[in-house]
């Protein structure tokens, strides 16, 4: 009976404990807006949803050939990337600082273009 | 064009292309009734409006005429290369990117030489969807075989199966992309007839480079444009006519 109530204290003391030890965690991310306006939704939507809405407008643009939808990878990168780097990624871009945080792999960017304002050389006799 | 078939198919949907575009000339429509709209016959250089999926009343097409080809000639390739941001180095050259290349031919008969950009085909019955695994080769409406990078898994079937050499593989991390063109590491790739391009109503790259005017590019279905119009009136051939997959690039003069 004495060990079940020492279990029962010890039990209690940790519960109570647990409030305190959740100050060690992580950092929060700190995003910073470089080209801040009006997004194509609130931000709670934007941060619960955006990728629903980049997978289906993917799917539109690719296999169907829809064009000028309104989730767009180029269009997110104009307004969030780095007026420093020009990028989405790297520390505190507005991308990986969102993902390295909630430990989601973030693999876009493999494929496209990160930065704002990439151009192609272009080659004489090619019109823009 | 020399498959009895496709000709009938062709010329059955074109006189009724025709009959069509006829009526509604002028307007890029055709109309059964005043108001009453059938379908659109759409016209190379016009850009499809935002939201509209591209459709298979259109069937993007080249002509390549070889005779006006220039031996040593790469403005084509060169042109593809910056417009799909293909710079990267690569260690292996067997594994360079195979968009768009220059082949130069001989016949050791005669010794008549030539040479020709050779590039996907935009086959109607693309073997590479055939075998994709995941469904990642796909034949858009308009006829365009493109890679869904999204959900190519590097299996790379669909380079062994493809007559024409015309896809190949990115073996390293990409950093120079166009942002209108995304590639990367572990996806097939290959010509994607500038697709951003032509949804913007513009031509291809290649088509756009070339000094000689050997290329053109339009709707196979439109009999107003001017590559069905050459096509009905001049002789073509489709590289391996035998393997009948109804080829979206012609040729002249091979």
């Amino acid at each position: 009976m004495t060990f079940m109530k020492q279990a029962l204290v010890g039990f209690a003391a940790v519960l109570l404990l647990a409030p305190a030890l959740a100050v060690a965690e992580a950092p929060k991310p700190a995003l910073k807006i470089e080209n801040p306006g009006q997004c194509i939704a609130p931000a709670e939507e934007m941060r619960r949803n955006h990728m629903e809405m980049l997978k289906h407008q993917r799917d539109r643009t690719m296999r169907q050939g829809i064009r000028g939808e309104k989730a767009s990878l180029n269009e997110c990168i104009s307004c969030h990337a780095s007026k420093s780097t020009g990028s989405v990624l790297g520390k505190g871009g507005f991308c990986q600082e969102c993902h390295s945080y909630a430990a989601v792999k973030l693999d876009c960017w493999d494929c496209h273009q990160p930065k704002a304002g990439q151009k192609h050389a272009g080659v004489a006799g090619v019109k823009e | 064009m020399n498959d009895p078939q496709d000709r009938i198919d062709n010329q059955s949907r074109r006189s009724f292309v025709g009959t069509a575009a006829a009526v509604g000339a002028g307007l890029g429509v055709a109309a059964l009734a005043p108001g009453l709209h059938l379908i659109e016959v759409s016209q190379a250089g016009t850009a499809r409006s935002p939201g509209e999926a591209a459709s298979n009343t259109v069937r993007w097409g080249m002509l390549i005429d070889t005779t006006k080809c220039a031996s040593g000639c790469d403005a084509c390739v060169k042109a593809c290369n910056t417009e799909n941001g293909i710079n990267e180095t690569i260690k292996d050259a067997r594994q360079g990117s195979q968009w768009i290349r220059k082949i130069e031919l001989k016949d050791p008969k005669n010794g008549r030489e030539h040479s020709l950009p050779m590039m996907c085909q935009h086959c109607a019955n693309p073997p590479c969807v055939d075998v994709c695994p995941t469904g990642a080769s796909m034949k858009r409406a308009d006829g365009i075989v493109l890679v869904d990078r999204h959900i190519c898994i590097g299996c790379r079937y669909c380079m062994m199966a493809c007559p024409y050499k015309a896809r190949s593989f990115v073996h390293q991390p990409l950093t120079e992309q166009n942002p209108e063109v995304p590639r990367g590491i572990g996806c097939v790739e290959s010509c994607t007839f500038c697709v951003h391009r032509v949804d913007k109503g513009q031509m291809p790259a290649c088509v756009e480079a070339c000094p000689e005017g050997a290329m053109t590019f339009g709707d196979l279905n439109d009999p107003a444009s001017a590559i069905a119009q050459r096509l009905a009136r001049e002789p073509s051939t489709q590289v391996r006519a035998d393997l009948k997959l109804n080829l979206g690039v012609r040729y002249q003069g091979i």
